[in-house]
């Protein structure tokens, strides 16, 4: 009977990942011309410091998300039910607004005459300047990405029977060392789930450096996008960036789901 | 046995409005075996929690030898438990469960492995210390509860009802098993059970509880034999109460009839409960003090347990000898089995 009723699943498959991952491999394999190549692979070469930088920035981006992130959803999970809900809604609510507009309104605020620094201006405060460095990039990641890292780790440490904590503390444990020993443990699932909803995204951003990030900031997102839209249109080798950095993808996310114990750990799709 | 250890002074416990612990006085002394015990939501887990240092009462005060610990915290305190709900940490495994204390009292290697085994085999569960907590059994999860607590050797030990999830064999066993530390070891029980059999088999102490009121604290030979209303002495084992009347000094009247008993300093036609045990109450085949009609007859291993009509009220009787349903038979009882209890402090 089970297998009856799958058969919709499979077909969603199929058309939506299968097909899709199909197109992607042969584009990667053909050359302009249309012949069966590895170039675009070779070609990739020169575009090094853009991988680079899109891990690195990705990877910053997470580890800051996780620095706020967690704080954040233990203090939440530690609330009165009325209280958290109110905290969560907050975190939800700038999702609800378009993406685009989200990052104009920082481009405004981080501007070198914008919002932020006439707010020094006022305080007779040395101005910043942001706009157009991998900081504002950083920045716009994390922002847009918080509540991926924050949403999970909650879950997780709302669900923990908080009985745990007093048994802890019956054996002995000071606060310090209940978390440590006891909540950071249990936690691991969550985490793991909010770094790959981060850093998975956030290999692939795009917009988000190149508004924030001034065009000088390239990256990964950006450079496939290229290939397909702007003068340098190359879709063959457009496609195997893409592909390249599925695997790199794959591969760190098999790297982090070691250290979740396996079973339990996070959803990579 | 004989240094107060625990003291609890007017302790008084509100949650959203509701008072559910209502002034408890209890002392507890050094090394004793001591029960609380009472129906479901009368306070025990609360009082345990208090003592445990997990709730602060909102008025009076907790002693631990001699000095007051009202803000003291759990893990400060020299008291360990085994939860109602066992609180086993979920991402360690048997033997780490176990170890868990020792290891937060940076205990020797060795010296935790020898104590985590000698605490496993103690409840029988030699072999499982690779399992995840999430594998074993309602009943062996609550046997790691009372490793993880006896380990760490405290000077108190506080047990939420820790053999609740255990079938009859294993329970006996079990108790037989923390009695003997208990005395071997020389630890302070408190105890929290639903089961009078068992409060009654391993105390030194029984405190009965009801709607957050401590109603009598004895020996259990002192709350069997001398309840001190009708709740307690319904409660701890099977009674027939019945409403009296006292005619003056050791003469009561119930059932249309007057008994020689052997309570005095009752006002004359004061109105009391009268409390007899099933097993007090004599069957015989005419010429007793009442006279009735079988109704049903059950057996239960030892005796039967027989229903016997007399006068509108069904008296519960155990006899080693059973009567057929509808036989004709007279019941008597001694003075000294009829007890006599004020009315009014009863749930
Ligand atoms: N945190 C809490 N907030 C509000 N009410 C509570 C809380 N904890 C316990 N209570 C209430 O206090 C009363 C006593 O609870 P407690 O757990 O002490 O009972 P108990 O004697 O241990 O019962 P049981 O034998 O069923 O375990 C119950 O009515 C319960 O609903
Ligand atoms: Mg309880």
């Amino acid at each position: 009977m089970s297998r009856r009723y799958a058969f919709p699943h499979v077909g969603w498959m199929a058309v939506f990942v299968v097909v899709p991952l199909v197109l992607i491999v042969g584009f990667s394999l053909t050359s302009a011309d249309g012949g069966v190549t590895l170039d675009n692979f070779s070609d990739m070469m020169k575009y090094a410091p853009v991988f680079g930088r899109s891990l690195w920035l990705s990877l910053i981006s997470t580890a800051i998300c996780l620095m706020i992130g967690y704080p954040l959803a233990y203090v939440m999970s530690r609330e009165k039910p009325a209280v958290a809900a109110a905290a969560l809604m907050l975190l939800m609510l700038p999702m609800w607004m378009n993406f685009l507009l989200r990052t104009y309104a920082w481009m405004s605020i981080l501007e070198n005459s914008g919002f932020l620094n006439q707010l020094l201006n006022v305080f007779r405060l040395p101005n910043v300047h942001i706009i157009n460095t991998e900081a504002a990039v950083v920045l716009g990641m994390v922002y847009n990405y918080l509540p991926f890292m924050t949403l999970p780790i909650h879950t997780v440490l709302h669900k923990m029977d908080k009985s745990m904590m007093e048994a802890a503390g019956d054996l002995g444990a000071n606060s310090a060392k209940t978390f440590m020993r006891v909540v950071l443990p249990i936690s691991v699932p969550g985490v793991i789930s909010g770094i790959t909803m981060v850093f998975v995204p956030g290999v692939s951003t795009f917009i988000i450096s190149r508004l924030l990030g001034g065009g000088k900031t390239l990256m990964l997102g950006d450079l496939i996008e290229m290939q397909f839209t702007g003068n340098a249109y190359n879709p063959y080798l457009g496609a195997a960036i893409s592909l390249v950095m599925m695997v790199i993808v794959l591969l760190s996310m098999s790297v982090m789901n070691r250290f979740g114990d396996g079973g339990e750990s996070a959803v990579v799709l | 046995m004989s240094k107060d250890l625990i003291r609890l002074v007017d302790c008084v416990m509100v949650f959203d409005d509701d008072v559910i612990l209502n002034s408890i006085n209890l002392t507890i002394k050094n090394q004793e075996f001591l029960t609380l015990l009472g129906p479901s939501g009368c306070g025990k887990t609360t009082t345990l929690r208090i003592i445990g240092g997990f709730e602060t009462p909102t008025s009076g005060d907790v002693f631990f030898d001699g000095v007051r610990i009202n803000d003291v915290p759990p893990y400060k305190r020299r008291v360990n438990t085994v939860f109602q709900k066992y609180a086993l940490f979920p991402h360690l495994n048997v033997y780490e469960n176990v170890a868990f204390g020792l290891r937060i009292a940076k205990t020797r290697e060795d010296e935790i492995k020898t104590r985590v085994n000698d605490s496993l085999a103690l409840v029988g569960l030699l072999g499982y210390e690779k399992r995840r907590v999430h594998q074993l059994s309602g009943g062996q999860q609550q046997r790691v509860a009372i490793a993880r607590a006896v380990v760490n050797r405290p000077q108190v030990l506080l047990l939420d009802e820790p053999l609740g999830a255990l079938d009859l064999k294993l329970r006996k066993e079990m108790q037989a098993e923390l009695k003997a530390i208990q005395k071997q070891v020389g630890i302070t029980f408190i105890y929290v059970t639903h089961d009078q059999e068992e409060a009654l088999t391993m105390s030194d102490t029984v405190v009965v509880m009801n709607n957050g009121e401590i109603l009598q604290i004895g020996t259990p030979q002192d709350i069997y034999n001398e309840p001190i209303n009708a709740f307690v002495a319904d409660f701890i084992g099977e009674s027939n109460i019945i409403d009296g009347v006292m005619i003056g000094d050791c003469d009561v009247e119930f059932s249309g009839r007057r008994f020689e008993c052997v309570d005095r300093g009752f006002d004359k036609d004061e109105p009391v409960d009268v409390v007899i045990r099933p097993e007090d109450l004599t069957v015989g085949e005419g010429g007793g003090q009442l006279s009735g009609t079988v109704s049903s007859v059950t057996f239960k291993g030892v005796h039967y347990e027989m229903m016997v009509d007399s006068g509108g009220f069904s008296w519960m009787v155990h006899s080693t000898l059973s009567q057929p349903v509808g036989a004709a038979v007279s019941l008597s009882v001694k003075p000294f089995d009829i007890h006599i209890m004020r009315k009014g402090k009863t749930a």
